[in-house]
């Protein structure tokens, strides 16, 4: 032996009874509601009901929430990540493809993952990203140029990099993963450029893909029938919202987007499946089990790309898996997630678009004379921002753009690959035709629009009659996710960069902050050293709030 | 609260067995015996061979050798080269097929060429020899001990900075520097901390940020931990790295292969 083998031994020895901590395994993501102090899943858990038992914060002491740290935003553009936290670690991502590590507590950063896109990379809508996902020790997030990576979340470095679709066909990932069991779910964005969508499976150790499911189904395949000619073929069906999943039936649900070219149905006659529809895949194959669609063959660019809420309750008798959705195209829908059966559905805002839903939940469409607005507008009457349900309440609350509308015009778009495939466009209804607006991407702190054009809200809705129990108005429009929880409050934020603490019962304001930032995300809550905190991103800032000491 | 240089702490720790390991180290260095290869090359070569690449080379190359395809001289890339021999034949030859013509010079300046590419383009440091990338892994992680504390593409323990990007980021001299004087290649960020809570918990790892208020870490059980120094009693960072010395360790051909191996770790792609 010599000297180097004498010596490195006991480091040898010493080095091997490493362990490793927190592991977040797959049965901690499937029992992630019952580790409160934790947020494991970008809807919280598989439900993605955004409800948390954590109860500290009550409606009798939220006036003593204080903030206690504020992340900075290192890049421009809107923040719609949802932040993860394991243990007093929290992950959340920024523009466009970075990875941060921080401490819970304090905010202060363990690691910085940097991943710079391909310059080819196109997206409609700016260059989101809305989380990661994690599995044992190990991040995942999907990428701008339509990667799939796999990240050390002990130290913030690469494991894997996988290649999911081609860049230069404008194919992108936006949303954040969903973890089941041991594979990584994610879809791809590009339904505004003539991108043919699907879903996929990964294996967590390897990167490997293994299964994908098409939105839109090729030749041969069940709901081909749906289109004609070659229109399948840039038949859009983008994912850019995290599906759900129901470990006792292995199922995962998840929105699909709009059709391609978006305002042209001309373009593509027929119901365009699985545009705006939501599909339920077996988790373990990708085959599809069941699908539901909200708008066949649409005219609006109405994405059903909300997050699907998981809720077991019961329906007219007896007890009911259900799913609960409210819809970009101004219906709220409450489906069976066991057969897809359409049980209700009913308009939460003013809609033209259609005149009711007939007995199976297909709309009655009445489609609106060229240069007439259309209820609800382009944004629709909700959009992607993730709703919540709380089992305690047993309301449904999602926030809502009111008395929107556009009007809309058909063009013949010619694909070219890469390029923006939307087959007409439309303007939003103004007070003052031909006078200068700011539009839905608005950054000014002028709100020249005001509510003439729009104006948001929180409604809390009951899912068995589909009425409104109660509206919390905001005057501008809002892209606002919600977060409920065990103490019945409820927390939202929206454009005009309020963040908002109501009582989930009454939809009373308890309290509210001024953070001077468009709140385009879900709050969080979660738990360290038993001190319950709630974060929400506004503007550019991360901020955690816990009470007062 | 106690600020104070790091001292070992007779603990059985990882860190206090690294340290143990650096000191049996330093006692075999000071038995080896005098080392002289071929791959030494003087100050005066290095500065020559500076002169020589602005001039001569660097209009292809670029200024930091990268700017052909396909090789990276500051890094010790090369297309088809492997030893001394082998660069000074292209820079007789050339490389027709490639458009690289070939150099008439005297060997006291190609000797000077090869010797500032070895160096890393470092006019101040020892030029060094680059080995054989697959001998060098072997070493890595079997007769160096490095995997038992370096982590490399997903394997290996992390209380060591990873390395799964270091060829990137350092020069053949800057790697060749670390392996015989661990200290003077460790990025401050990296020194291990040592802090004991006022209620009396020690906590070992390695710093990974700091700021007036707090400190984070990578502990010894490889959990991320964020202090508060307020609630801390004790607060050490060691300025010496606890990796050993590899001088009088491993062999000339071995501390070359084992720059081979890190210089050919370039990160994700």
């Amino acid at each position: 032996m010599n000297t180097l083998t004498r010596c490195t031994l006991p480091v040898l020895v010493l080095l091997a009874s490493y362990q490793l901590h927190a592991q977040v395994s797959y049965d901690r993501i499937r029992r992630a509601a019952a580790e409160p102090r934790n947020w494991l899943t970008y809807g919280g858990n598989y439900t993605s009901q955004r409800y948390s038992l954590l109860d500290k914060v009550t409606p009798a002491n939220v006036t003593q929430l204080e903030s206690k740290w504020v992340l900075q935003n290192q890049v421009f553009g809107a923040w719609q990540s949802t932040p993860l936290v394991v243990d007093g670690v929290m992950y959340v991502t920024q523009r466009p493809n970075d990875v941060l590590a921080l401490d819970a507590k304090t905010g202060r950063v363990f690691w910085l993952y940097r991943y710079t896109p391909s310059p080819d990379a196109r997206v409609c809508c700016g260059s989101n990203n809305r989380g990661v996902a994690i599995l044992g020790d190990t991040l995942f997030m999907g990428t701008l140029d339509a990667h799939l990576v796999a990240i050390d979340a002990k130290n913030g470095r690469q494991l894997w990099n996988t290649t999911l679709a081609d860049v230069k066909l404008a194919y992108s990932i936006t949303l954040a993963p969903l973890v089941v069991k041991d594979k990584v779910i994610v879809g791809v964005g590009g339904g505004e450029f003539g991108i043919r969508g699907f879903i996929a499976a990964f294996d967590a150790k390897t990167g490997k893909e293994a299964w994908r499911f098409y939105t839109i189904p090729g030749p041969g395949e069940k709901g081909h029938e749906s289109w004609q000619g070659d229109a399948w073929k840039n038949g859009g069906g983008s994912i850019w919202v995290t599906g759900s999943y129901d470990p006792e039936l292995n199922l995962t649900y998840w929105g699909v987007g709009n059709p391609g070219p978006d305002w042209n149905p001309d373009q593509r006659p027929g119901d365009n499946l699985y545009t705006d529809s939501v599909v339920a895949l077996d988790a373990d194959t990708g085959a599809l089990k069941w699908h539901f669609q909200f708008t066949p063959n649409d005219a609006y660019d109405y994405d059903s790309v909300q997050v699907p809420v998981l809720v077991d309750m019961n329906w007219r008798g007896p007890a009911a898996k259900l799913m609960l959705w409210a819809n970009r195209n101004g219906f709220f829908y409450v489906l069976d997630r066991v057969t897809g059966r359409f049980l209700s559905g009913t308009p939460f805002v003013k809609v033209n678009w259609a005149s009711h839903l007939d007995e199976r939940g297909r709309p009655v469409q009445t489609p609106q004379p060229p240069g007439s607005p259309t209820w609800p507008g382009n944004q629709g009457g909700t959009n992607w921002y993730p709703p919540s349900y709380s089992p305690r309440t047993e309301l449904f609350y999602f926030s809502v753009w009111e008395n929107y509308a556009s009007i809309y015009r058909k063009e013949t778009s010619t694909y070219q690959p890469g390029r923006n495939f939307s087959g007409g466009g439309f303007t939003v209804l103004t007070p003052v035709p031909g006078a200068p607006g700011v539009g839905i991407g608005r950054r000014s702190p002028i709100n020249n629009w005001t509510n003439e054009v729009g104006s948001g809200a929180v409604i809390a809705v009951d899912p068995r009659t589909g009425d409104r129990k109660w509206k919390f108005d905001q005057f501008d429009v809002t892209d606002s996710g919600i977060l409920t929880t065990a103490s019945d409050l409820l927390f939202t934020g929206g454009r005009e960069g309020y963040f908002y603490a109501l009582d989930a019962k009454s939809g009373a304001l308890l309290w509210k902050a001024s953070l001077g930032g468009q709140v385009v995300a879900a709050p969080i809550t979660f738990e360290v050293d038993g001190r319950q905190y709630v974060s929400v991103v506004a503007g550019h800032t991360l901020v955690t709030f816990g009470l007062r000491e | 609260m106690r600020v104070a240089s790091f001292r070992p702490v007779p603990l059985l720790s990882f860190l206090f067995a690294i340290l143990v390991g650096a000191w049996c180290v330093e006692a075999a260095a000071a038995q080896r015996p005098a080392q002289d290869h071929p791959g030494q090359y003087s100050a005066i070569d290095i500065e020559t061979g500076s002169r020589l690449y602005a001039g001569q080379c660097s209009l292809c190359h670029g200024a930091t050798g990268d700017a052909v395809a396909g090789a990276d001289l500051r890094r010790g890339q090369f297309r088809r080269s492997v030893s001394d021999e082998d660069i000074a034949r292209v820079i007789t030859m050339g490389l027709p097929d490639a458009g690289m013509p070939g150099f008439k010079l005297q060997p006291s300046e190609i000797d000077g060429l090869i010797a500032f590419i070895r160096a890393g383009f470092d006019v101040g440091g020892t030029a060094v020899r680059v080995g054989h990338v697959g001998r060098g892994q072997a070493v890595f992680e079997g007769k160096g001990g490095c995997a038992t504390c370096h982590r490399v593409n997903g394997s290996g323990p992390r209380a060591a900075p990873d390395l799964s990007e270091i060829g990137a980021t350092r020069t053949p001299s800057a790697l060749q520097r670390s392996l015989v004087d661990p200290t003077s290649g460790m990025q401050p960020i990296n020194r291990p901390v040592r802090a004991v809570t006022k209620d009396g918990k020690t906590i070992r790892g390695r710093r990974l940020n700091e700021d007036t208020f707090t400190v984070q870490l990578i502990d010894e059980e490889e959990r991320l931990v964020s202090l508060v120094k307020a609630d801390l009693k004790e607060y050490e960072l060691a300025r010496t790295s606890p990796m050993p010395s590899f001088a009088g360790k491993l062999s000339a051909d071995e501390q070359a292969d084992l720059v081979a191996y890190l210089l050919s770790l370039k990160g994700p792609r």
